[in-house]
């Protein structure tokens, strides 16, 4: 009679037991080796909201012959119940970040490995708890290399202001400034400026609006006409200020003309046609490109050039300058597009933010001769310590 | 005042975004953003602004009958009709409450049958621009011109049957000469150094540039170089 009520109810106990099972937010049968030593903390120089978790990969997780295909992250704010599956990640992988946490919150990890049919013990981590940081540690060294720079740069402003001579080199391209406006004066034709395609937020753009104030005090004062077609809006106002002010100061403001500085289109290619467009009906005497350029560069330089003009370039998109030196007559290359203002204003306090720059790039010459010394010598010599040494100049300079 | 007060937002800006480059704590960690907003807001009624200038200088040629007239007439009514067709959402199945963009609407159609093909028309003209500049800068005048010659070969051979062929046969010391591997030790080397130089030139002359900026020294984007 018993055998007959095991017999009739094993099923049922069969089918409630899978459906138990089922419940069970676990499908994998655990025979693998769990992995070690895992570990949760608040990921460090961040904003918070974040805790970083690491472990030692199980024992069965070898690579590709390895049973373990990945781990599987669960989370909790509890240390014994309510683990919820965060993420999985592939076999091979030791840490994971969990970017949903919230900062001031205690959060318990548990990592399990799987492979297709089994799972291992799920191994605990915590409590952990995500916050934010007041200072990022993985900068210091861009802090470091910050803090050289402008206490030179600051150094040789002061220094310039107390009356020190200083000596600046001879920029070619900037020296042709004044050879372009007299010819476009003695040519009774006008001059040619283009800021770039960019907005007011790029440094390259403001360089350039910074440089034209100096050609507009050289138009007005020789009376020559002067034309810039901008492609943004706040450049234009921006723009307008600026020679406004230059012919203002150059006691010739009845030459100014809101149209000096004129709106064509945000559009690149109908940007460039335009300025073409200009170019070929105009015929300018000098053109000048300062800013920020891309695929436009050589359609205008080629343009310019096919018309006669002379023409200075300057851009710091190191893959426009070879389109600029091949088609233009004079072109700055990346940092004198920026010492541009300062060279011809002629200010000291400006020359001698240009001479802090000179120091920089020794420092930087320095810095490159004793690195590369160092891996020299280390590669050749295999000793251990320049090999730490070399490492840690290549870490000061890395850019995180 | 005039200049001081933008002076000074200008030195608070940058030294508080300088600052966030350090501090990942709120609320520096979200102020490039903010201040990107911010700027988006200005650029906006700047569009307003440039949008107004093209049509007045334009309006004035026509009105004027001044030289090349023609071509402004074909700018306003390009203007307008962009406008007008993007606005009214011409030919949007939806009608007003769709996309001006859709498939089928009038802004969709000038976009993609006068406007990309004029955009394609310009940046091809780039191809022969290359071949007439590259004569120009690759003829082989002075020494520095006849390297730069002979560099170009070498790279632009690299990806042809021919360059392999050429070089191929080379015994395994001078390997190092056969075109494809000299063209790759050119790029990664002198080229690679070369770019970098120009780079760290170009680091230090943003870093200069906007101590003049912040520090109130670089004052002509403010309409000004006098003392403020």
């Amino acid at each position: 009679m018993l055998l007959a009520v095991l017999f009739l109810t094993a099923p049922l106990l069969a089918q409630q037991s899978q459906d138990d099972s089922a419940a069970d937010s676990s499908s994998y049968m655990p025979p693998l080796s769990p992995p070690a030593e895992v570990r949760a903390y608040d990921t460090p120089d961040d904003a918070g909201g974040s805790i970083t978790v690491e472990w030692e990969p199980s024992a069965d997780d070898t690579g590709t012959e390895g049973r373990v295909t990945g781990y599987e992250i669960f989370r909790s704010e509890s240390r014994d119940s309510g683990f919820e599956s965060l993420m999985c990640v592939p076999g091979g992988t030791i840490t994971c970040i969990d970017n949903s946490a919230l900062s001031r919150v205690q959060y318990y990890y548990r990592v399990r490995a799987f492979s297709a049919d089994a799972a291992s013990a799920g191994a605990l981590a915590g409590p952990a708890m995500a916050s934010q940081q007041w200072f990022n540690r993985a900068r210091v060294n861009l802090m470091v290399i910050a803090c050289i720079l402008v206490f030179a740069i600051v150094y040789y402003i002061v220094q310039s202001a107390r009356g020190k001579d200083l000596y600046i080199r001879k920029i070619s391209g900037l020296e042709a400034v004044d050879e372009a406006v007299g010819r476009a004066t003695e040519m009774g034709r006008p001059v040619l400026f283009v800021p770039g395609i960019q907005d007011m937020d790029n440094v390259q753009t403001v360089a350039g609006i910074t440089i034209l104030a100096n050609i507009a005090k050289r138009t007005a004062t020789y009376e020559t006409a002067l034309d810039v077609p901008v492609s943004r809006s706040i450049v234009m106002s921006t723009g307008r200020e600026t020679v406004k002010q230059a012919y203002l100061e150059s006691g010739r403001p009845d030459l100014y003309n809101d149209d000096i500085v004129h709106y064509i289109t945000d559009e690149q290619f109908g940007y460039v046609a335009a300025v073409d467009g200009i170019m070929v009906r105009q015929k300018p005497a000098a053109c000048f490109y300062l800013g920020a350029f891309f695929a436009e560069s050589l359609i205008l330089a080629e343009t310019g050039n096919s018309i006669g003009a002379i023409q200075v370039a300057g851009t710091a998109m190191p893959t426009q300058l070879p389109f600029f030196v091949a088609a233009c007559d004079y072109t700055l290359i990346g940092e004198e597009l920026f010492a541009a203002s300062a060279y011809l204003s002629g200010d000291r306090m400006m020359l001698g933010s240009l001479k802090g720059q000179d120091a920089g790039k020794a420092i930087a010459m320095l810095f490159i001769l004793v690195g590369v010394g160092l891996a020299t010598l280390a590669a050749i010599s295999g000793s251990e310590a320049l090999t730490t040494l070399s490492e840690w100049m290549r870490y000061m300079f890395r850019v995180n | 005042m005039k200049r001081s007060i933008p002076l000074l937002i200008t030195f608070l800006v940058g030294v508080a975004l300088i600052l966030a480059m350090f501090i990942p704590h709120w609320p520096f960690n979200v102020l490039n953003e903010r201040f990107s907003i911010f700027y988006d807001i200005i650029a906006v009624f700047a569009f307003i602004l440039g949008g107004g200038n093209l049509l007045k200088v334009h309006m004035r040629k026509v009105q004027r009958k001044g030289g090349d007239w023609k071509y402004s007439l074909v700018t306003i009514i390009g203007f307008f009709l962009m406008l007008g067709a993007g606005l009214m959402k011409i030919g949007v199945p939806e009608g007003l409450s769709g996309d001006y963009q859709a498939t089928g609407s009038l802004f969709k159609y000038l976009y993609d049958s006068a406007f990309q093909p004029l955009q394609a028309t310009m940046f091809s003209l780039l191809a022969f621009f290359v071949a007439s500049a590259s004569y120009r800068a690759f003829r082989a005048k002075t020494r520095e011109a006849t390297i730069l010659l002979v560099a170009a070969f070498i790279i632009l051979l690299r990806p042809t049957p021919l360059g392999y062929y050429l070089t191929f046969w080379l015994p395994e010391p001078l390997q190092f000469l056969h075109i494809p591997n000299l063209s790759t030790w050119i790029l990664s080397v002198p080229n690679m150094a070369g770019q970098r130089a120009i780079m760290i030139g170009i680091a230090l002359g943003i870093v200069s540039t906007s101590l003049r900026l912040i520090l109130g020294i670089e004052r002509s984007y403010l309409g000004s170089e006098g003392k403020g």
